[in-house]
């Protein structure tokens, strides 16, 4: 077994380095291979992948029932539909400004509500999620356009360079999903990562042994929410257009599949989870009005047969070689 | 202190006063004074319901008492919460094991690292070389307690899939992580055979000198407490009804009718008059 | 005075939907602690089944049992055939994944829930259906000065009796104390005898099968039914029964009631707009000062 002394990302690139060579090279050739419509569905992948990730902190990581994190998206998106079009600030200054907005509220809203438990926590977020979703719909202040949304979104740009196209929004996605994979996998070997899986598996003997519960809960919502955020901005620039129908309870659901059924706190099983949320409806486009039935059916088949994900975290490896080792996948 | 009180330095550890709990219409813990003192295992001990636990759970934070106070090396600790009071320096176990089972036995004693670490959000995403430092050092004292323990070989199994009588030192090692001044055993020997309480015996005697802790702890065992305790206190009914050291409260009637009930010679057990 | 008094009725009629559909979402959690995410679907299908023997039986069923038994055996099939489909789904997407825990069950319960949505779509159309008005009773009363529907009546009548039986049986009986043992802790009561497969079928036929009947019951209220009317139903009925104290069945009753006139108030006293927001508040409030519901009990942990 390989002593778990969590030294930078480069000691584990090197291990297994033929396997991320090829699964990195496939990501970059991809976009050249294929029609714009192609890449689109890998941008959607890209942007479900970014959602999985960030729910999966609060969801895999914590534990935590979170079946309201649509609305963190929305905030995400909205914060930057509103400021954009209204005053004219820049897509990508906008970026970490929506991020910070999503986090932000969810600081305020997730703190009288963080001590709660499970199934009540549950019920909790899909009432925060829907309040958003209503609170869009009705158009306070004038502000969000009412059912039809806010559109005249800009393209993110630095001075002459302009994200304009499918295949530039691909690269801006999953440039911005694979910062988040390091920076989560980082996480995960750290002790804060630690502390919210103590949280997970037992919050009274987490509190016990030193970790603030309610500190680390809080700070797992936040990052899941900013994380959302940051999604919400480049989907909003990417449609140039927002609207309160994208952001509904469904789409808490989808993200909490993608957690599942990828396996809860596995980054490579978020991957795949959001592979088969979004290719799902494509591959069965043909199929147009079974295509839900089949997919409902795929679920519950899911669940029957590999209830621990289709890529389980492996306790004890450490980095990227913990993604890309599939020995031992499933415990004994 | 009493002048016949083992291998005690006269520097008070752990304190309470008045010590109550009241659940509802239950009086569980009533009135309790304990004293400890550095270097000792003071034992406590009572039937079951007696309130010995609720009186490490108001010591460790996880109940807030009624009335009273819980005073640690002279500190007013009373009602801080359990991730504070670790980090003072008491550190405890559960009757009924709660270690976190889906992480391995190495994850586990890291637990008991946390207050004694301190790197942040940022500096764990970005792996300063400060915060790689003290992984380092998270992983060496840890994997130092495991083999304390002699639970080295099993550092990466999960915690769900070790041997009982592993899982009770795995507690353990979890809890001196976090190097404590005070370390709290609820009922460490519960499901244990002889020959492991045994070794836990010894384990715990090496352990006031080498990790210069002081012990409290919650048995049943008799043996046990006869075999290693300097002090005992015991509760009955949520009250302090005696203590001293072992063997004179061994013999102590009061004591010996909590445990067994009153020795009536006129006790009816039903048949009729 | 009196609006106050029709709001309130109006209030207690959607309340008694959500609350019977409430008990559904509230049996099956207790029993199984199983989000069963399906319910809502249930509940639809059932109010289409009931189009269906409306629409198509209509002629034969008014000659041999006129105008109230035709309603009756429209609420009889739909209650019947829900039964069976609820056995159905418990069989096949809920049994197998038990032993994998709860958060799998949560997403077969919600493969279950979109299967059977799309197939309800599949079968019936997208579009909206409705209920043929000339079967449905558009009588009007007047007691005290208030008005209240013919239709209002029935349905306050019928939700409050089904209600009492459940709660009789439930409180009341032998059987009943089953239930709420097994809701209290499965695996003791397995051991001490309570025949686990017949409390869930118990539950799993009662709770699909109120659902059911209530589906007719607004397909006959609101007229008009379409697909997706589950999402909506069951979300507020299983708000419904958190209010009430989840697992708890008088605290789905009360939590159903007290959603339903919150709503009307908030729609008529707030804005209809805004009114579904409210009664989110009026939750997330609750469960902030009252953790565990409104008739939840505080089960203390063992430390």
């Amino acid at each position: 077994m390989e002593q778990a002394t969590g030294s930078g990302i480069r000691k584990y690139i090197t291990a297994q380095p033929l396997r991320l060579a090829l699964v990195v090279a496939a990501f970059l050739i991809y976009p050249f291979l294929v029609s714009d419509y192609f890449i689109d569905i890998a941008f959607f992948f890209g942007i479900y992948a970014l959602l999985g990730l960030s729910l999966n902190i609060v969801l895999g990581e914590v534990g935590l029932f979170d079946f309201g994190h649509a609305g963190f998206y929305a905030i995400g998106a909205y914060t930057t539909a509103i400021l954009n079009t209204k005053f004219g600030v820049p897509i990508l200054v906008l970026l970490p400004l929506s991020a910070l907005a999503a986090g932000l509220f969810a600081y305020i809203v997730c703190s009288p509500v963080i001590h709660l438990q499970g199934d009540y926590l549950l019920i909790v977020t899909l009432g925060l999620g829907e309040i958003i979703r209503l609170a869009l719909i009705n158009n306070p202040f004038d502000l969000t356009g009412g059912p039809n949304g806010v559109f005249g979104i800009d393209f993110p740009s630095i001075g002459p360079l302009v994200v304009d196209s499918s295949i530039e929004y691909y690269f801006l996605i999953w440039i911005l999903v694979g910062l988040s994979i390091v920076g989560l996998l980082s996480l995960q070997h750290s002790r804060i990562g630690r502390a919210w899986n103590y949280i997970r598996e037992d919050e009274t003997a987490a509190n016990a042994s030193g970790i603030d519960s309610r500190k680390y809960k809080l700070l797992a919502f936040v990052l899941g929410a900013g994380l959302a955020g940051v999604a919400g901005n480049v989907y909003a620039s990417k449609l140039m257009c927002v609207s309160p129908e994208s952001f509904t309870f469904m789409e808490s659901c989808l993200m909490f599949c993608i957690v599942l059924i990828g396996g809860m706190g596995s980054i490579p099983g978020v991957l795949i989870g959001a592979a088969f949320i979004s290719l799902f409806p494509e591959i069965f486009r043909p199929f147009a009005m079974y295509r839900m039935l089949i997919f409902g059916l795929a679920m519950i088949l899911m669940m029957m047969f590999r209830p621990g994900g289709a890529w389980p975290r492996k306790r004890g490896a450490v980095g990227l070689k913990s993604l890309l080792d599939d020995t031992g996948r499933s415990d004994a | 202190m009493h002048k016949d009180r083992r291998h005690s330095s006269g520097e008070v550890v752990l304190e309470t006063r008045n010590l109550t709990k009241i659940f509802g219409g239950l009086v569980a813990v009533n009135d309790v004074d304990l004293t400890v003192y550095k270097g000792e295992i003071l034992s406590l001990i009572g039937p079951n319901g007696a309130g010995k636990t609720t009186v490490f759970n108001m010591v460790t934070g996880i109940y807030h008492p009624e009335k009273g106070k819980v005073l640690f090396k002279g500190k007013d600790i009373t009602g801080r919460k359990p991730h504070r009071i670790i980090s003072y320096g008491i550190a405890r176990t559960f009757q009924n094991i709660r270690l976190f089972p889906d992480m391995t036995c190495l994850e586990n004693v890291m637990a008991g690292r946390h207050c004694r670490s301190s790197a942040g959000l940022l500096s764990s995403i970005f792996k300063t070389p400060r915060q790689r430092m003290e992984e380092k050092n998270i992983h060496e004292t840890c994997e130092k307690r495991l083999a304390q323990v002699n639970l080295a070989r099993l550092k990466h199994e999960l915690a769900k899939n070790i041997a009982y009588g592993s899982q009770r030192m795995l507690e353990i090692a979890r809890a001196l992580a976090s190097e404590p001044a005070l370390l709290v055993l609820d009922e460490p020997s519960s499901g244990l055979n002889p020959r492991e309480t045994e070794d836990l015996m010894a384990f715990l005697k090496r352990l006031i000198h080498e990790d210069d802790v002081t012990i409290l702890l919650i048995e049943h065992d008799m043996n046990m407490v006869m075999g290693i305790s300097d002090w005992v206190v015991v509760l009955d009914g949520g009250r302090k009804i005696a203590e001293g050291v072992p063997e004179d409260v061994y013999a102590d009637p009061q004591v010996i009718e909590a445990y067994l009930g009153k020795d009536d010679e006129d006790t009816d057990y039903g048949a009729s008059a | 005075m009196q609006v106050i008094l029709e709001q309130l009725i109006n209030g207690l009629t959607i309340g008694s939907f959500y609350a019977l559909i409430a008990l559904g979402y509230t049996m099956v959690y207790g029993v199984l602690k199983l989000i069963n995410f399906a319910h809502g679907d249930f509940f639809t299908f059932g109010s289409y089944l009931g189009y269906t023997v409306l629409v198509f039986g209509a002629a034969f069923l008014t000659a041999h049992f006129g105008l109230w038994g035709v309603l009756s055996v429209a609420l009889l099939a739909a209650a019947i055939s829900i039964a069976i489909v609820g056995v159905i789904v418990e069989r096949l997407a809920y049994r197998p994944v038990y032993k994998a825990g709860r958060l799998p069950a949560v997403v077969s319960a919600l493969g279950a829930s979109i299967f059977i949505q799309n197939a309800i779509m599949v079968i019936w159309g997208p579009r909206f259906q409705a209920y043929p008005s000339e079967l449905i009773p558009n009588a009007h009363l007047e007691i005290y000065g208030i008005n209240i529907s013919l239709l209002q009546v029935i349905i306050l009548v019928m939700s409050f009796l089904l209600m009492g039986v459940l709660y009789f049986i439930v409180q009341k009986t032998t059987f009943g104390a089953a239930v709420r043992a097994t809701a209290h802790d499965r695996k003791t009561a397995a051991l001490m005898g309570i025949n686990i497969n017949k409390v869930i079928f118990f539950v799993f036929t009662l709770g699909p099968a109120l659902g059911a009947i209530t589906g007719v019951m607004v397909g006959m209220y609101y007229r008009q039914i379409s697909f997706t009317m589950g999402w909506n139903y069951g979300l507020k009925a299983f708000t419904a029964s958190v209010l009430g104290g989840i697992g708890n069945i008088p605290g789905a009753m009360v939590g159903g009631l007290i959603l339903g006139v919150l709503e009307m108030l908030g729609a008529a006293y707030i804005s209809a707009a805004w009114k579904d927001v409210f009664v989110f508040i009026i939750l997330i409030l609750v469960l902030i000062f009252r953790p565990t519901g409104l008739l939840g009990e505080k089960t203390a942990e063992k430390v």
